[in-house]
């Protein structure tokens, strides 16, 4: 049972060691990279691989530990007691289970995606260290123990908008996706748009890269753009020849709008292009 | 079995501990490497690493350590000479035209590119046959004059010889080494220290254990209560120094500045020109209509608040030590008097320093703002601005 690049996911060699190894030891797998860079895709496309279903928890700026586990709603039992419910004498309807329950008492062994960890408070990871370590955690209000019937594979995102802590660290495997390269790209590319042609790839392609040599640009193209662009030329039927650089950068691409994602980084584009021209006359 | 490659990898300053070299042993124990050199080292990245910021030192180290792993004689050979539009070729890439103009005007590209090849062909020999890789990042002309912050690496090229790079002679994570660069992002993570929460303004959130308490104490009949949200009250006062020396660094400190305005709710910022005088002022261009008086500054805004001052700190001596220094105006008192009495107001203070810390020991302004801000002073790097934000959050 091995992970390796799907049809609609080009896995480097990197990243398939990576994930082996991670599901070899069962341990969680930490991604990073650059935005758009696949890291969500990824956790989806493993679970497809492996024929697993996948429990998906976004992390905001509000989650706690806590609700990955479970929570106890204490209010609507209170609620409850005051309307002299009968419900309200078994503790356990009010307890609500977190995605990481659902994990660990799943059927089959599933694929567990905790995104953007980052999100959270500076200690969430920390509350989850034994949790992801053991795979088990106490229920104080009905005092059961819930265990992982099988360890399942945990991948973990993080956009670095905060530092993760270094115990955290050790427990997990550690991937950062880095952008990729020309070939790579083509490849990922035929995986998404199988019919395209192919000289409209090379230039768009070269475009492309092209803006992300630009320097100065507040945010660089990555490859999620990159494919909205793609299809949006595709829609348009817009020729190869029109985004074709001659000698450099002499023309704005036709709907840049969905590469540059900033007013700034359109000014400067514009601005340059502008002086390519003049310099050529 | 690997353990001298562990304790290199220590020394090296890679935060690595005994349980992930105990997981990369099992991890090998159990084939995930398939014993491909490639898929170890993917393997030991992984297992090893976890901050993109050290990927760059372990490449190096793995570099070192694993030296010879399938070499044949051929490889094996140094390149000492580094052919010239390469390198020319490689800076085009990494400057934009304006700054290539500024370092034609220092002393000619030409110059400073012959300088540049020399010395990396010297460390190429220093190293001797191990060494692919020359990093110049500090010592590099480039750093030196802050045109090029990344300092320019070469590495063993593929072009040249035909043949593959090994990839982790490709460094290609030289970029994300903390120290070089300083993106918005990264310094909002930076300035996120400073965040001190409190409870003000209107009451939208449920207060559980309050509700409870005033429950019980209400005989079980339900007593809902209800808190503020949590908001960031820390208030920070900005004095950015502008024009003349800092022209270099006006990027980074443009960076700075969008970081800190989304940070803040309580953020007030000021311009002044080399040093600290009587007037400060908002808007650039209007400086000379439209100023305000320091003296009402320090009036308006209270000690609560954290300063920062942004600036080289590089001018004249006379500009902080005498009356009449500034190089603007008549100014009545001179810059030191105007440094100390701000400081006597706010005592949590800080200075960044866009200039690089190993070349401020050779500037005197430096070393003399160094010391009214009693040592307070940061270089504007990643690791600089985390330390002063650690000082002023204590």
């Amino acid at each position: 049972m091995k992970f390796s690049s799907t049809d609609n996911y080009v896995a480097t060699e990197d990243l398939m060691v990576a994930v082996n190894g991670a599901i070899a030891l069962e341990r969680p797998l930490l991604v990073k990279g650059e935005p758009g860079t696949g890291k969500t895709v990824l956790a989806h496309e493993i679970a497809a691989a492996l024929g697993r279903p996948l429990i998906e928890w976004h992390v905001k700026s509000t989650t706690k530990a806590q609700q990955g586990l479970y929570e106890y709603d204490a209010v609507s039992r209170l609620r409850d007691s005051q309307l002299g419910d009968e419900k309200v004498q078994n503790i356990s309807n009010y307890i609500k289970k977190g995605k990481l329950w659902e994990a660990f008492t799943a059927k089959d062994n599933p694929v567990l995606l905790i995104d953007e960890i980052d999100k959270a408070d500076i200690e969430f990871p920390n509350d989850l260290l034994l949790e992801l370590d053991r795979m088990e955690f106490h229920v104080y209000e009905t005092n059961e123990t819930i265990k992982a019937k099988q360890r399942p594979i945990v991948i973990i995102t993080s956009n670095n908008e905060k530092e993760l802590p270094d115990a955290f660290l050790r427990r997990c495997f550690f991937h950062y996706i880095s952008f990729p390269d020309r070939d790579v790209m083509q490849k990922i590319i035929n995986v998404h748009y199988p019919n395209i042609q192919n000289n409209l790839v090379r230039e768009a392609l070269n475009a492309f890269y092209g803006i992300r040599d630009v320097p100065g640009l507040k945010k660089k193209p990555t490859t999620s753009e990159l494919l909205d662009w793609i299809k949006l030329l595709m829609v348009e039927d817009i020729p190869p020849e029109s985004l074709r650089m001659k000698e450099g950068k002499d023309i704005i691409p036709p709907l840049y709008g969905a590469l540059l994602k900033n007013e700034q980084d359109v000014h400067l584009f514009e601005k340059l292009v502008f002086l390519n021209r003049q310099e050529e006359r | 079995m690997f353990t001298d490659f562990f304790l290199t990898l220590r020394d090296a300053k890679i935060p690595v501990s005994l349980r992930e070299y105990l997981t990369l042993l099992e991890a090998m124990d159990k084939g995930v490497a398939d014993y491909k050199v490639d898929n170890f080292y993917y393997l030991a990245r992984s297992c090893l690493v976890k901050d993109e910021r050290n990927l760059d030192k372990f490449d190096q180290v793995f570099g070192k350590c694993f030296e010879g792993l399938e070499l044949t004689s051929e490889d094996e050979e140094v390149v000492a000479e580094i052919p010239e539009d390469w390198l020319r070729s490689l800076s085009e890439r990494v400057m934009t035209s304006k700054e290539m103009a500024d370092i034609e005007a220092m002393g000619g590209f030409e110059k400073l590119m012959e300088e540049l090849q020399k010395r990396l062909a010297e460390q190429e020999k220093r190293h001797e046959g191990g060494s692919k890789w020359i990093g110049t990042g500090g010592t590099s002309p480039f750093g030196a004059n802050g045109y090029n912050p990344e300092g320019v690496s070469i590495g063993q090229k593929e072009g040249r010889h035909g043949r593959a790079v090994k990839v982790w002679d490709k460094r290609q994570y030289k970029n994300l080494d903390d120290q070089i660069e300083i993106g918005t992002r990264n310094i909002k993570v930076a300035l996120r220290r400073l965040r001190r929460f409190a409870r003000d303004g209107a009451a939208t959130e449920l207060d559980l254990p309050d509700t409870i308490n005033s429950t019980a104490r209400n005989a079980g009949l339900l007593d809902i209560k209800m808190v503020p949200e949590r908001h960031n009250t820390v208030k920070v006062l900005i004095l950015f120094d502008i024009g003349g020396s800092m022209d270099y660094h006006i990027r980074t400190c443009e960076e700075l500045f969008s970081a800190v305005r989304s940070e803040f709710k309580h953020l007030e910022y000021f311009y002044f020109h080399n040093c600290l005088y009587e007037r400060l002022w908002k808007d650039n261009d209007r400086r000379h209509v439209d100023s305000i008086m320091t003296w009402d500054v320090l009036h308006t805004y209270p000690a609560d608040y954290k300063l920062i001052f942004v600036g080289d700190a590089t001018m004249s001596p006379y500009e902080i030590a005498y009356p009449g220094g500034s190089v603007e105006h008549w100014n009545e008192e001179p810059g030191n008097v105007w440094l100390n009495r701000i400081l006597n107001v706010y005592n949590r203070s800080i200075w960044l320093n866009p200039v690089p810390e190993e070349y401020w020991q050779a500037t005197p302004t430096i070393r003399d703002i160094k010391r009214t801000m009693r040592d307070r002073m940061y270089p504007l790097t990643l690791d600089g601005l985390d330390r002063g934000i650690r000082e002023l959050a204590r």
